[in-house]
């Protein structure tokens, strides 16, 4: 069984916008609403600054809260790489799923579902890369399978230092963020 | 210093989430009030006040049945995938309070009706006579009276605390991330439910036993009240700083005047007078306690959606 995840490599990401962009065209997302976002995070008192730059999006957890809290299924885990997707002919458009996540990642569709990013499974499924992993011109971020040992993204997360966003919320992410 | 910029801006989700709207408070009350009202006519069921002509209990299963509908119009205004609705009644997904609130309020319904007909509304029974005839057969059994009562009391409970949980599981909103949220909702349920069941009851006695009710409810209310800071306070960061949104914060103002003021401890004075025969038994009270417990439901369920993981949050969106 493959487990889909993602690592960002923070150190290269120059929040280009390019991924979101890559995004909302690959997957055709509403004007006005985006399934990837990026985030700036500035620590420190100038002139001793630091930043970290995020591509983020929905981080696919091993536990989705909103997954637990669909009342009809609709948010449930891909057969293929355990992907948190949304079967729109079963959502009903409660927003239960919305007020679940701590990552604010997903957003009501104008056709009235919810939707979010769902690591481009049209092509993933296929072992095509993500739209956003494709076109990154800083090769910053990677995608693969986290169970098989031997993956790009296993060997970075056992030679570099990560995070995930917002552990504290239990919610076992599967986008890893390289510092 | 430590600045987080985004540039996301998704409708209803930024800067702050406000996916909820009145719809949900009106029927977390609504649930709520029908709950309390349910365990309330249970009750005096079971205390044999069904041979009395005018007990209350007899008005309380037409009126929770036109009321609860409302509820149920509100929460069908809310969805956004309006005519997918029937897709809750092709599972059952244990985890989802949702779900499991989809299936009770199915068997509320028959409970309701089943209550109902131990003394069919006078304007029924013009339209459907022979409902008078099984009336009398399930009167004939005090156990049926028992039975019916048993099974209102059980729902009722099952309603009143489901509307809180559902807030409690949703993970994302610290302010929601307590267990005692059901118990709070069923209390004020039950408060809400004694308040109005006072004010059509027909009978001092009743009247009398409605309002030491409602001052426990509501004295239990002051306690839940008190545990759900206690636990919120005690844990992260991020679940005190949503404590403090009701502490000191934006909805400090709404939730000490309207929610514990106006809502609990002025109407618990009122009616601990009127208790002691040192006042008349007045609307005033219940219609306060009213007020309060749907402001309590609005509070709750907007201070909530704006309580974040990130407590910078309200800042950098």
């Amino acid at each position: 069984m493959a487990k889909f995840g993602m690592v960002i490599d923070t150190t290269k990401c120059v929040g280009c916008m390019d991924c979101v962009v890559a995004c909302k065209t690959e997957n055709n997302v509403p004007e006005g609403f985006n399934r990837a976002w990026i985030v700036e995070d500035v620590m420190g008192k100038y002139p001793d600054l630091h930043m970290e730059i995020r591509s983020e999006r929905c981080n696919h957890c091993e536990e989705a809260p909103c997954v637990d809290v669909c009342p009809t299924g609709a948010s449930h885990y891909s057969d293929i790489g355990e992907v948190v997707l949304i079967d729109h002919d079963e959502c009903i458009g409660c927003k239960a799923c919305i007020a679940a996540c701590p990552y604010d990642a997903r957003f009501i569709h104008p056709d009235g579902y919810a939707d979010k990013c769902d690591f481009c499974f049209h092509r993933t499924s296929k072992g095509k890369n993500p739209a956003c992993v494709d076109v990154c011109p800083t090769h910053s971020i990677h995608f693969g399978d986290l169970d098989d040992p031997d993956s790009e993204v296993s060997k970075l997360l056992k030679s570099r230092k990560y995070h995930v966003r917002i552990p504290e919320a239990g919610t076992k992410p599967k986008i890893f963020y390289l510092t | 210093m430590h600045e987080l910029s985004i540039t996301r801006h998704n409708e209803l989700i930024d800067p702050t989430l406000h996916i909820w709207s009145w719809q949900i408070p009106v029927y977390l009350f609504i649930g709520g009030l029908i709950a309390g009202m349910m365990i309330i006519s249970g009750y005096f069921l079971l205390k044999g006040r069904a041979r009395e002509a005018k007990c209350t209990c007899f008005q309380l299963p037409i009126l929770s049945i036109i009321i609860l509908s409302l509820g149920m119009l509100a929460l069908f205004l809310d969805l956004e995938h309006k005519f997918y609705f029937w897709r809750l009644y092709t599972t059952f997904q244990v985890t989802s309070p949702m779900s499991w609130g989809a299936w009770i309020l199915l068997l509320v319904y028959p409970a309701l009706i089943l209550n109902l007909l131990l003394r069919v509304p006078v304007f029924i029974l013009n339209r459907i006579p022979q409902l008078g005839k099984i009336s009398e057969k399930m009167n004939a059994h005090p156990s049926t009276i028992k039975g019916i009562a048993t099974l209102n009391i059980t729902l009722g409970l099952m309603l009143g605390a489901y509307t809180g949980i559902l807030l409690s599981t949703l993970t994302g909103r610290p302010l929601w991330n307590s267990s005692v949220l059901g118990f709070l909702f069923l209390a004020s349920g039950l408060s809400s439910a004694a308040a109005f069941v006072h004010m059509i009851a027909k009978t001092a006695h009743e009247r009398d036993i409605l309002t030491k009710a409602d001052n426990g409810f509501l004295t239990l209310e002051l306690v839940i009240v008190a545990f759900f800071f206690i636990g919120l306070l005690t844990s992260s960061a991020s679940h005190k700083a949503a404590a403090d949104l009701l502490l000191t914060g934006p909805f400090a103002a709404v939730f000490w005047v309207f929610v514990i003021g106006i809502g609990m401890v002025i109407p618990l004075f009122i009616q601990s007078l009127a208790i002691k025969n040192k006042i008349k038994h007045t609307v005033v009270a219940p219609i306060m306690v009213l007020v309060g417990g749907i402001l309590l439901r609005f509070v709750f369920v907007y201070a909530g959606q704006y309580s974040h993981w990130l407590i910078h949050a309200g800042l950098f969106k």
